[in-house]
């Protein structure tokens, strides 16, 4: 084990791994934070608190991590490249394995003019790729980015995400081998909707052998109305939501939709299962965490390992 | 007038390990200007590379090789030494560099680094093609620019927004790395993108370094 986390000791145990998701409030309310992760305790192995998601302003996702973990879970802290220089972002992986978190998942960030602050300065001084490396040589080498040492590293279990619907899809995989060549131990996928293109990449992935090499956890979320399903599949940048999924939800009535979107959600977790090479799913319930025990129990995933951080 | 200055000699002579043949392009703007890649420095270079056991194709310098139109016209008269060199060799700013990578279909090897736009944008009107970063990156990514042409400046290949080879930011914007992949696909170079970039030295760049050090 490199680290204490909860996350990494389930995945290296061979157990097929179930991650969480947990948005901060965009105030200073604790509570909200409370709440939600009471409803994730004991359905997840670990789960991601989001750092500025869509780059609408948030409560911190390491200031969240440390209310979540107070409730006794363990929290995977998102940390995006967007609004941070290395100077900053070094400083806060200090910071954030000082507090005792123990994962930590690299991302460029969602473009600021997604956001609510459109014309905010971005900063990208790094790439996601470039992050994972500085994380890995700050625990494993004990470097800074600049080649000085540091006497205690932060032990931190290390992600990044991994968009197999993004183009050019032939450089996805090559883009995943940057990642676990730069120092990644686990990937969690954009949510899978289209489960032939997923299952194609899947297997490019194998005949690199990276998933030998790196912890892969599909990204899985329930669609609660046609209208998001729709909104996703025209709005959000990187999702593929093929028209098959819009007409199963179509086909029953309104109120019973968001129902079918969780038995949607559970099939596809079962697929998963039977691909090759995934070790786990990333569930992300977003503003919808009650769903999450149900589609937990429902995959047959529970009960979930005893949680050892 | 754009501010360039030439890369260290042994950072030019390794873009160019492997090839034995090198077609050289200067500019008579503001290259000659700023003794970056005017006339006098193309044949310098044409020197030094032979010296160090290259062949010089030929070599051209164009008076504004930002100007598309033009440097296509000047680069008809050179067809057949560009087509029998290995590479190109362009001694200019980013600008020229990347008119060149869009004009003919081989390796462009940029020869300098652009310090400064000095308040000016090429004669490439239609898009922004250089961000005077001062450390040419066009070596790496055939010729396209994605300091200046990827929303979030990234080095190691597209985001998870890209699709369709348009930018997540907005489609009117294409994904300049989907034209890198597709540009080093057709150079047979696509390994070129495996490598792991480290982090930008942005000291340099006019952004965050001191521009009084840069402009005297």
């Amino acid at each position: 084990m490199k680290t204490k986390s909860n996350l990494e000791r389930v995945l290296e145990s061979k157990i097929f791994a179930v991650t969480g998701e947990l948005g901060p409030p965009q105030s200073a309310d604790p509570e909200v934070i409370r709440k939600k992760a009471r409803i994730l305790k004991g359905h997840v192995d670990a789960f991601n608190v989001t750092d500025g998601q869509t780059a609408v302003v948030r409560m911190a996702s390491w200031a969240a991590c440390l209310i979540a973990k107070e409730e006794g879970l363990d929290p995977i802290v998102q940390m995006t490249c967007r609004d941070r220089n290395r100077i900053a972002l070094q400083m806060d992986v200090l910071g954030i394995a000082a507090l005792g978190i123990n994962n930590m998942l690299c991302l460029t960030g969602d473009h600021q003019k997604f956001g609510n602050h459109p014309t905010a300065k971005g900063v990208y001084d790094l790439d996601s790729i470039q992050l994972v490396k500085m994380v890995k040589d700050m625990r494993d080498e004990r470097k800074f980015q600049c080649g000085e040492e540091m006497a205690v590293e932060p032990r931190l279990f290390i992600g990044a995400a991994e968009n197999p619907f993004a183009d050019p899809f032939e450089f996805r995989v090559a883009r995943l081998a940057k990642k676990v060549v730069a120092g990644a131990d686990f990937i969690q996928t954009q949510i899978v909707y289209n489960v032939d293109k997923f299952a194609d990449w899947m297997k490019m992935v194998r005949d690199r052998g990276l998933h030998e090499r790196v912890k892969i956890l599909a990204g899985v979320a329930p669609i609660k109305s046609v209208g998001a399903a729709k909104y996703m599949k025209t709005r959000v940048p990187g999702m593929d939501v093929p028209d098959s999924v819009i007409t199963r939800l179509q086909g029953v009535p309104k109120e019973q939709v968001s129902k079918e979107g969780i038995k949607l959600c559970i099939d596809i977790i079962n697929q998963m299962r039977e691909i090759e090479g995934v070790a786990g799913i990333h569930l992300m319930a977003i503003e919808w965490e009650e769903a999450v025990p149900e589609i937990v129990e429902a995959a047959g995933l529970m009960p979930r390992p005893r949680l050892v951080t | 007038m754009l501010i360039s200055e030439q890369k260290p000699l042994e950072e030019i002579l390794s873009y160019l390990e492997g090839d034995k043949s090198i077609f050289l392009i200067g500019c008579k703007g503001c290259a000659e200007g700023w003794e970056s890649g005017g006339e006098k420095q193309v044949a310098e270079m044409k020197n030094t590379l032979q010296e160090k056991g290259k062949n010089v194709a030929g070599s051209v310098v164009v008076d504004m090789l930002c100007d598309s139109a033009l440097t296509k016209l000047k680069l008809r008269a050179h067809k057949k030494e560009i087509a029998a060199a290995d590479s190109i060799l362009v001694l200019t700013d980013g600008a020229g560099v990347q008119t060149v990578a869009e004009l003919v279909n081989k390796v462009v090897h940029p020869g300098c680094n652009t310090l400064s736009a000095g308040g000016a944008h090429a004669e490439w009107k239609e898009a922004e093609r250089c961000l005077e970063c001062g450390d040419c990156m066009l070596e790496f990514t055939g010729g396209l620019c994605p300091i200046a042409r990827c929303s979030k400046h990234l080095l190691n290949g597209p985001c998870g927004g890209s699709q369709g080879g348009k930018c997540e930011v907005d489609p009117d914007i294409p994904c300049v790395w989907q034209q890198i992949f597709d540009r080093l696909a057709k150079l047979g170079q696509l390994d070129k993108l495996e490598r792991l970039v480290t982090p930008k030295n942005w000291s340099v760049s006019l952004i965050s370094g001191p521009p009084v050090k840069r402009l005297s």
